[in-house]
């Protein structure tokens, strides 16, 4: 007997319980009422990131392209990139087209950071076109640097064993899998030693700055192929 | 790759430069690029509308006509711009493709038009951005479903028969388009009576009739008047049968018509009758049997054949079935929920109708779908509460799928519309393009008629240059074949009379050659058919005669022969040309030089060619037969 009461009464508790969250859900779906005081900020978006490069001047100056490259360089880069500035994700996207049969992330993360001297997660108009004045027009000295930079991870100034081999991987991981000869997992590793030992001179494990172009300079084939891309624009 | 990457690749070169330190073995040459680096602006001119962009946007796809050489075709010295006769309307898109990287199909314009613009342009329709890649598709399969009916009603079930067809085809032919012929119709319209008064003799059975005399209890219609309905059902379950084996004969693939849904409504509809006549007068099994006669009514899907809305109906519901399901599903779920919810809500009540789950499935039923028949309802408050979600949700969970299968409905049916439509309309375009035939057809014998009377060019019409050309173009094809054009009277009429001809005597040619001095035939048919006829006649006599000659049809080039000389071989054509004097010959005839008496107003030559290949008695009829009808311009 009691309990029969209890069903029914129980049952008529969750009724009007339900009853109860279903208009207050309404009204707040009408709008009527609001939960929280942070809702209406919710409604406004955020803009998108502008930036506007500097003057044609003054990247004249900076660069060692003319004004009619620096032109075309500008339209294609805003072409691609509205906002005007690249970041990593979109980077990774791009440099990934152009390696489809292997992963490029790796690698493009470490060309991100390379492009991007001032360090703040995006890659500017101006960034991009000095990272490429030095690439293309610069000396053998500068373009060295900007290799040294590249494989200096953490920018310390030394190249480690570990950095390298990161960037080895990096690369090699571009490549791909299919590949003759095959990819060994030891490859990369065998690669990093064997730059070691031509580099790291006074074998403390590290490559410096002037290590690493002294031994550049000395090689005739590097020296040689650093000509390769100069016409590329 | 996209437009973007051509961009980037600069900077992906430069920054090749990192690896080198690290290289193995030597780098590769770099090609040689001996584009000029700078950039300039290209005009484009589109029907007056004048764009410009720069070449390196242009450049992006170099695999289309604006990207690649192709675009030079199109160089206007003059004005130093690349001129195209197209849509400017369009091109702003195609164009902005460049630009952006992205096509987008604009939704007002035509799709073929926007699919022959992208044609031309080089662009493969799939790179249609995924903001409108649906509609397009969309678009497309629309328009092609709409063009493969169209075709399908064009060549479709209304073409005649191949004339050798055996009599099952006809027969089944005449089963599934009854309007071919008038036996069918009357068939049809008969089998249609019929089953009307089937179903109405089932529904009318059980009626409640004037008890007969002595008795109180009322009877139905079909116990007091045994007999003729008795008769009735019987006359029709005869022409059904009738009818089934009929088609079943006829059909081209009986394991296929067996398995069809018409057929296994047929058999359904006349199955309880001959099931009926088996079965014993037993007590028992005459539950069993009144079952049966339920599947009677069945007849009336019968109907189908004779209805297309009904089809569509059906057809309608085929194709709507995921949504139906989910319609059921939904409804399903809904109605077990709120029956269990009501059952414990009402349980305690006394006297409550809700004793058990599936006893309170019919209130939910009932609810949801709003009929409240009011034979049960709930009592305590929480199953009122209940029970008034049941009725709103109710309403939401059926209203969800039927606009869809309304729209469904809606669209088959305003298809099936449309094809009734075009087939009206088919005959009446079919007749207006035959006299544009005809009109053109008949342009170029009035052109032929005008050379042979006067002028030398046939000025008189003041004919276009086009004409001109095209009248040419068409004479040069008489030559060519040493057959001549003749409208389809004339064919008729020479098919009709080469049986005649072999009897006509020479006099009558004569005459009625002498007859016909001035003609006109472009616009004397009759004339001009009965001229042809006397040609006719007059070339087969002169074949009967014997006279064979073997000719080199390619190089035909004869004179007129006025039929005094019928007795040489005058298997030859008029000249088309003013000089009729001058006789033409080449190496392969053998003819006899004309007098110059040529009238010149013979103008239609003899159009049955006998002078084709090798002449003989018993092939004259052949070659009668291929003169050529005018082609469909």
């Amino acid at each position: 007997m009691l309990s029969a009461i209890w069903e029914t009464e129980g049952l008529q508790t969750v009724g009007i319980v339900v009853l109860v969250f279903a208009s207050i859900k309404l009204l707040h779906l009408l709008g009527l009422i609001s939960f929280s005081e942070d809702s209406v900020e919710d409604e406004l978006e955020l803009s998108t990131v502008r930036h506007r490069p500097e003057g044609l001047e003054q990247l004249e100056a900076q660069t060692r392209f003319s004004r009619k490259e620096l032109q075309i360089l500008y339209r294609g880069f805003k072409n691609e990139c509205p906002s005007g500035v690249v970041n990593e994700d979109t980077f990774k996207d791009i440099y990934a087209q152009f390696f489809p049969q292997g992963d490029a992330s790796t690698y493009a993360h470490f060309l991100f950071n390379a492009f991007d001297t001032d360090h703040n997660g995006s890659v500017s108009f101006e960034d991009f076109v000095m990272g490429l004045s030095i690439l293309l027009r610069g000396s053998i000295q500068e373009k060295l640097n900007w290799a040294f930079n590249l494989y200096d991870i953490n920018k310390d100034g030394y190249i480690t064993k570990e950095e390298m081999l990161d960037i080895m991987k990096a690369i090699y991981d571009m490549m791909g899998k299919c590949t003759y000869p095959a990819l060994r997992e030891e490859t990369p590793r065998q690669h990093v030693e064997i730059f070691f030992q031509k580099m790291d001179k006074n074998k403390d494990g590290v490559v410096t700055i002037d290590e690493f172009i002294d031994c550049c300079q000395n090689d005739e084939n590097i020296m040689r192929s650093m000509h390769l891309f100069e016409n590329v624009l | 790759m996209a437009a973007g990457v051509a961009t980037w690749l600069p900077f992906a070169r430069a920054a090749a430069v990192g690896w080198l330190p690290l290289a193995k073995k030597t780098m590769p040459k770099p090609p040689i690029d001996n584009s000029s680096k700078s950039d300039e602006i290209l005009y484009v001119n589109v029907s007056g509308v004048r764009f410009q962009t720069w070449k390196n946007t242009l450049d992006r796809y170099p695999e289309t006509l604006l990207g690649s050489s192709e675009k030079e075709f199109f160089y206007n010295e003059d004005t130093q711009e690349f001129f195209f006769d197209r849509d400017p309307e369009m091109f702003r898109h195609i164009l902005n493709f460049y630009r952006t990287g992205k096509l987008h199909y604009p939704r007002n314009e035509c799709i073929q038009a926007f699919d022959e613009e992208l044609a031309f342009y080089g662009i493969v329709p799939e790179i249609i951005g995924d903001c409108c890649m649906e509609e397009y598709r969309d678009r497309k399969k629309e328009n092609q479903e709409r063009l493969a009916e169209d075709t399908e009603a064009n060549e479709g079930v209304d073409a005649p028969l191949p004339p050798n067809s055996t009599s099952r085809e006809r027969l089944w032919r005449a089963f599934e388009n009854p309007h071919t012929s008038t036996m069918a119709l009357v068939f049809y319209y008969v089998t249609g009576f019929f089953i009307a008064v089937s179903v109405i003799a089932n529904v009318v059975e059980t009626v409640p009739c004037r008890p007969p005399l002595g008795s109180v209890k009322d009877l139905p219609c079909g116990e007091k008047y045994k007999v003729p309905f008795f008769c009735m059902d019987t006359a029709c379950v005869l022409i059904f049968t009738f009818e089934y084996l009929m088609r079943l004969f006829a059909a081209p693939s009986r394991c296929n018509f067996m398995r069809s849904v018409m057929s296994v409504i047929d058999v359904v509809a006349i199955m309880p009758y001959y099931i009926g006549l088996v079965m014993p007068e037993n007590e028992d099994v005459s539950g069993a049997f009144v079952t049966l006669r339920v599947f009677r009514v069945f007849r009336i899907f019968k109907f189908s054949r004779h209805s297309a809305g009904l089809r569509i109906l059906g057809y309608t519901l085929k194709s709507c079935a995921s949504e139906l399901g989910f319609l059921l599903f939904s409804l399903t779920m809904a109605i077990i929920i709120f029956a269990t919810v009501m059952f414990y809500a009402e349980k305690g009540t006394k006297g409550s109708t809700f004793t058990s789950i599936p006893a309170s499935f019919w209130y939910t039923i009932v609810t949801m779908t709003t009929l409240g028949y009011g034979d049960m309802v709930p009592n305590t408050i929480a199953g009122k509460i209940f029970g008034s979600i049941c009725s709103l949700s109710g309403v939401l969970v059926i209203a969800l799928p039927v606009p869809v299968i309304v729209s469904n409905f809606s669209r088959i049916y305003h298809q099936n519309q449309r094809a009734d439509k075009m087939r009206a309309q088919q005959k009446v375009r079919m007749a207006r393009i035959r006299m544009a035939k005809r009109g053109t057809a008949n342009a170029f014998l009035q052109y032929k008629e005008d050379r042979n009377i006067g002028d030398p060019d046939g000025c008189v019409k003041n004919r276009s240059a086009f004409d001109q050309q095209h009248n040419h173009l068409l004479h040069c094809l008489e030559k060519t074949t040493n057959h001549e054009f003749t409208n389809e009277m004339n064919y008729s009429e020479l098919c009709m009379t080469e049986s005649v001809g072999f009897k006509t005597s020479r006099s009558t040619s004569l005459s009625s050659h002498q007859g016909a001095q001035n003609n006109s035939s472009g616009c004397c048919p009759r004339r001009a058919r009965r001229r042809a006829a006397m040609r006719l006649a007059n070339s087969t006599v002169s074949v009967s005669r014997g006279s064979v000659q073997e000719l080199d049809t390619l190089h035909l080039k004869t004179t007129c022969i006025p039929p005094q000389t019928r007795s040489s071989l005058n298997a030859q054509m008029c000249d088309m040309k003013l000089n009729c004097g001058d006789p033409d010959f080449t190496a392969a005839i053998i003819s006899i030089p004309t007098p110059p008496a040529n009238s010149p107003d013979e103008s239609l030559p003899p159009s049955p060619a006998p002078m084709l290949g090798i002449l003989r008695n018993t092939r004259a009829t052949a070659y009668i037969q291929d003169s050529v009808k005018i082609s469909s311009l």
